[in-house]
């Protein structure tokens, strides 16, 4: 298993490169936006992969409280800090797409909206961790990741009817996608999902290496004390 | 064209992220790797 | 279940008696609170006509804070005293004190918004152009979705460095969709504009849902101290 690490990490590496290839050069040039429509290539993409390491968190964390296996919280703590990472571009490349397109740094389009909530809560969740000193922080943790999952059918709500009311401008590739261009977006869906689980899984073996480091520095003190 | 600009500040800051992100990761791992050889002797 | 209602029982009147004894707490959160609504008009002018739309957003905001400093209080004391490890130790359901707690707290802050609330109404001149009553269901229900989230994670945090900003860090990402419900709400019935019966029942399930889960999951994060 960590011999194919290596491999499947650069096959992984060809991979965004052959699916950024796609969508900076074989998909064709959107007619109303023109070219800054490719940022669409990496938005979606980085925010489906987002959703689905939080995912991962959840189902983790819920195994954790289950059943106390370690390796799910340090699973947890992976997946977090990685949909962190993809969270936050999805945050700043809907904005810089909005910009030139629609003239506006920000609007409350609904999946945009509930990145931004998303994002807040596992950063929250990243902060507890960290600010959290006692042994029992991956129960907390795991506590609070549920939390966010009950929140967020109730944050979608709300947007979806706040925007209802307040007519606002839907950041998006809008009608229907050329066959070229749902190519593309497959290829940069798959590999920006590859890529996730790779860094997520990386980060994972990173945890478990802190953990055992820890375990044996303990015991090194111990030895020291009893000597 | 000013919009091109916008096409790379989103991709160049997609991978600035993701490689400030990886290399702390990576840095963190060998640093470990490190201690773990040293206690392991 | 009577044992449960007395040992929360017990647990309130206790609560309050203490905090009725020492009522430097509450006055200075009452002044506090009285601050939060003066900077409020001094900063958005009152006499806009935007105010009523806006006021909504001011009234809940200014309550949030002013429910910060009221729920970062309340476990403070059961810290000092120990009182949480006596309370883990006895037989007493977990629940008891959380919903004491939560009571308690629902309370203190409906006490200091009774104050924020004509207060805000006088420096803004307002007056509620929709069905004015719908205005106290939104209060009630926004206030204990504020209330239940944020007694958890106080005591969620009890254990965490820098304790104090902790609870407003977990507690307002939470929030957001109980904010803009009482927001939205308020807004509505201020200005008369439309039906608010979206928000409030939206309100009503974020309390429903989030009562379940902080009752389920008291027992958990209090063995994790």
């Amino acid at each position: 298993m960590k011999r194919a690490f290596p491999i499947l990490a650069v096959l992984t590496a060809l991979l965004l490169t052959y699916s950024t290839y796609q969508a900076l050069v074989v998909a064709p040039t959107e007619r109303t936006m023109g070219d800054v429509q490719r940022i669409f290539y990496y938005h979606v993409p980085s925010a489906w992969t987002a959703f689905c390491l939080f995912f991962v968190n959840l189902i983790a964390s819920l195994t954790y409280l289950l059943r106390k296996s370690s390796k799910a919280d340090a699973l947890a703590v992976a997946a977090a800090e990685v949909g962190v990472v993809f969270c936050t571009i999805v945050l700043i490349t809907g904005p810089i797409w909005a910009r030139p397109v629609w003239g506006i740094w920000w609007t409350w389009d609904l999946r945009l909206t509930l990145t931004l909530v998303l994002w807040l809560i596992y950063v929250s969740y990243l902060v507890l961790r960290r600010f959290s000193d006692s042994s029992q922080t991956p129960k907390l943790a795991a506590v609070l990741a549920i939390f966010g999952a009950l929140d967020v059918p109730l944050v979608y709500f709300s947007i979806w009817f706040f925007r209802t009311q307040h007519p606002q401008p839907v950041i998006g590739n809008g009608g229907s996608l050329d066959p070229r261009m749902l190519h593309a977006f497959l290829i940069n869906l798959f590999a920006f999902s590859c890529f996730g689980a790779m860094v997520c899984w990386w980060r994972y073996r990173l945890e478990l290496l802190h953990r055992e480091v820890e375990e044996m520095e303990s015991l090194e003190s111990l030895r020291g004390v009893t000597q | 064209m000013n919009a091109i600009k916008f096409l790379w500040a989103a991709y160049i800051a997609t991978w600035v992220i993701h490689g400030l992100y990886i290399g702390s990761v990576a840095r963190r791992y060998s640093r470990l790797r490190q201690r773990m050889k040293e206690l392991r002797k | 279940m009577s044992l449960l209602r007395s040992i929360t029982l017990a647990t309130l009147t206790k609560d309050i008696r203490l905090e009725w004894r020492s009522r430097d707490a509450i006055n200075s959160m009452l002044f506090f609170s009285l601050l939060v609504v003066v900077i409020f008009s001094f900063s958005f002018d009152p006499n806009a006509e935007e105010s009523r739309e806006i006021a909504g957003g001011l009234i809940w905001v200014a309550f949030l804070f002013a429910a910060v400093v009221a729920l970062n209080q309340t476990w403070a004391r059961e810290l000092r005293n120990q009182v949480l490890d006596a309370y883990r130790a006895s037989p007493a359901p977990a629940n008891a004190l959380f919903v004491a707690k939560a009571l308690g707290n629902f309370i203190l802050v409906s006490l200091l918004e009774a104050v924020m609330a004509p207060l805000f109404m006088i420096f803004y001149n307002l007056r509620a152009l929709g069905p004015a009553w719908q205005l106290i269901p939104v209060a009630i229900l926004g206030t204990w979705a504020l209330v239940v989230n944020g007694t958890f994670f106080a005591a969620m945090s009890l254990r965490t460095r820098s304790r104090e900003i902790m609870l407003p860090l977990l507690l307002f990402p939470i929030s957001i969709p109980a904010v803009q419900s009482m927001v939205e709400a308020t807004r509505i019935l201020l200005a008369g504009d439309g039906s608010a019966r979206f928000w409030i029942v939206l309100l009503l399930t974020y309390d429903v849902v989030f009562t379940t889960a902080c009752l389920a999951l008291f027992e958990t994060i209090l063995q994790a101290e």
